[in-house]
């Protein structure tokens, strides 16, 4: 196995708001390997930005607050280090490529000159250098006509072409690790495969470890070595892809996977959404976040504790009440799985 | 792999260009006829307050400019002043030092015998270089305590705010008397007065579009690229809030200009002998009814001009920016 890059313990993210306290991140563990892609999916609000921005302290403070947990990079714990320190991280050795590409470029700089300025933070490089070293990134990322495009501003771009500009802003500084939050959700779906092939290429090239962040299971189906699904701030369930696509334990897993549209099949099938809607992070039951959406739920025992992981294949952890058999022949009812046995 | 990204990529981005927002802007300013005379107007009245270092850009040397000339200070030089400003001659013409427009003296000479022409010449020099140089102390007081206030918020937010409060609660003029009175009247000390009386308002304009840019993701992605905060205030924030600065600008300083000639018309502006409009005007109105209109007329006529050039131009790059009223 390759260098362990960075080690999550525990983290709990949570925004003392006036209305309560919002627990957006709650116990969330994991380990990320050099050459390796983690996607965290899960719906909107289920903490996985969050999660994400945690680890470079951007969560803004106040009102959100790191309140537990260590996030071990290369066994320095950055919630320790100062500010400085935690600066020099920021780009350097954990970049972040944002969801939307049309907003997340300064739309007065140029384009070369907001990747140089990423560059000379924290490179002792002259201007001209990484004026060059910017039009370079641009060609990597697949950007034709590399030199003049960095005299371009962002509103000459399009959307795709963004995204990749963003990408070599990510990756100017060679870092360890890459967090793509939503890289593709803005983007039309011919232009998404590319982007998930440039940053497949660009992680190849510079041996980074790679956090996706989708609620997009397709996206993670094509680059992502292990998932982990999170649901109300927590993590419900996680493991090596194969594991999660064709073995899943938790019953809001299955959701994910119902709700996803298949092209393999012969018999038209229905798409099953899932019930209900996602929980007020305000009110969170003490137990299983997804108690009253399950529709497996035990009601003495899901909503008043949470369980704890279990460990149903190899690295494949979930967190759920209903013992393993039980959720065997339940899954083995669900319509795609039916299907897939035929 | 990567030559087909490539190919894909290239299609149809260059097809439209999209024109940048300066383009833009100055594509809707053109149809504001008005804002269009506004701005011919402060281009011709830049062109002749700033005469001196446009003729000392031209030739290396100045012939023209006389002994007189050249010992005043460099505000009050005028390079098209065909005398010297201050210099009274009781003999200008046949009537003694009070004469009306002749070929000699184009628009008259005053009570001293003073070539009114070359007074308002260099007052508007003078009338100018207050207005901007005022408005480039507010703005930069404005501009460095607006976005800290509105980025950091909370208390920093508070105690700015509140300060800009108490500027904003004094009576203008007022206030602008008091700082003559204690600085004492003369050209410095007129824009040091207006100027740090004026930034609260570009303080709280820039502040309100701070508030709104900070949220913006790309501050998001200076921030996770490990840029420090002053640097993405100034560097990130600030350059994207400056459309509307740009208007305050334009009639910041026609205000400025106007509150100038008020204060010289106080007679606490300039210092006598020094011309300005302000001054001019209060020197010679107890003559335009005495039927020598021509010291009152050409000066304020001047002014007039040059505020409504200011101001009309800055409301129609008001509009022209206004992404309200874009088509």
């Amino acid at each position: 196995m390759d260098e362990l890059l960075l080690d999550v313990q525990d983290l709990s993210t949570h925004f003392m708001t006036h209305a309560g306290v919002v627990k957006a991140v709650n116990g969330v563990s994991f380990t990320l390997h050099r050459n390796e892609t983690i996607g965290i999916v899960g719906e909107s609000g289920s903490g996985k930005t969050v999660a994400a921005l945690s680890l470079l302290r951007l969560v803004p403070d106040p009102p959100g607050k790191i309140v537990e947990g260590k996030i071990l990079l290369k066994g320095r714990d950055l919630r320790e280090v100062s500010n400085e320190e935690i600066r020099a991280v920021r780009g350097n050795d954990i970049a972040m490529i944002f969801q939307d590409p049309m907003t997340s470029l300064n739309p007065v700089f140029k384009v070369g000159m907001q990747i140089a300025e990423a560059i000379m933070l924290h490179q002792d490089k002259s201007r001209r250098d990484a004026w060059r070293m910017a039009a370079e990134l641009l060609a990597k990322v697949g950007i034709p006509d590399a030199e003049s495009r960095v005299n371009q501003y962002p509103f000459e771009f399009s959307g795709g072409m963004r995204q990749r500009a963003m990408i070599a802003m990510a990756i100017s500084c060679n870092p360890d690790i890459l967090i793509a939050d939503e890289p593709t959700t803005a983007l039309d779906v011919t232009i998404q495969a590319q982007i998930i092939d440039v940053v497949r290429e660009m992680q190849a090239q510079y041996n980074s470890g790679v956090i996706l962040i989708t609620h997009d299971l397709g996206v993670v189906a094509e680059i992502a070595d292990k998932v982990m699904v999170m649901y109300g701030g927590r993590t419900v369930e996680y493991g090596p892809i194969d594991e999660i696509f064709y073995n899943p334990h938790h019953p809001y897993t299955w959701g994910l996977l119902g709700s996803l549209p298949r092209l393999d099949l012969v018999e038209k099938e229905r798409l099953t959404p899932i019930k209900g809607q996602p929980p007020d992070l305000l009110m969170l039951p003490p137990g299983c976040p997804f108690s009253g959406r399950c529709g497996y739920e035990r009601p003495d025992e899901c909503p008043l504790t949470m369980p704890d992981t279990e460990i149903v294949g190899p690295e494949h952890g979930v967190r759920c009440w209903i013992p393993n058999d039980e959720r065997v022949s339940a899954r083995s009812e669900l319509p795609r799985f039916v299907a897939r046995s035929k | 792999m990567t030559e087909e990204v490539v190919a894909t990529a290239g299609e149809g981005a260059m097809e439209v260009k999209p024109l940048s927002p300066w383009a833009d802007t100055w594509r809707r300013l053109k149809k504001n006829k008005l804002a269009l005379i506004g701005l011919v107007i402060i281009v011709i009245f830049l062109l002749v307050g700033g005469a001196q270092e446009i003729a000392n850009l031209l030739g290396p040397h100045n012939a023209s400019e006389s002994d007189t000339a050249a010992q005043r200070p460099w505000w009050q030089r005028g390079y098209l002043a065909p005398y010297d400003p201050n210099g009274g001659d009781f003999h200008a013409g046949p009537a003694g030092p009070i004469n009306p427009p002749s070929m000699k003296h184009l628009l008259g000479t005053d009570y001293l015998g003073r070539d009114v022409l070359s007074r308002a010449l260099v007052a508007t020099r003078i009338s100018l270089l207050v207005g901007i140089i005022a408005v480039g102390i507010a703005l930069a007081i404005g501009l460095s305590l607006g976005p800290i206030s509105g980025y950091y918020g909370g208390a920093v937010d508070s105690v700015v705010m509140r300060m800009a409060d108490i500027f904003f609660a004094f009576p203008y003029i007022l206030f602008v008397l008091l700082i003559m009175t204690v600085l004492g009247p003369g050209f410095r000390n007129v824009f040091i007065a207006i100027g740090i009386l004026s930034w609260a308002g570009y303080a709280r304009l820039n502040r309100g579009s701070v508030l709104s840019v900070k949220q913006v993701e790309y501050i998001e992605a200076a921030r996770a690229q490990g840029a420090s905060d002053l640097r993405i205030i100034f560097r990130h924030v600030l350059p994207n809030t400056m459309a509307p600065i740009y208007v305050a600008i334009a009639m910041g300083i026609g205000g400025a200009i106007l509150t100038e000639s008020a204060l010289s018309y106080l007679g606490i502006g300039m210092r006598p002998p020094d011309a300005s409009w302000g001054s001019m005007i209060t020197d010679y109105q107890t003559y335009f009814f005495a039927g020598q209109w021509w010291m009152l007329t050409f000066p304020s006529i001047a002014l007039v001009v040059t505020v409504f050039g200011f101001i009309s131009f800055g409301n129609g790059l008001r509009d022209a920016t206004d992404p309200k009223l874009k088509e």
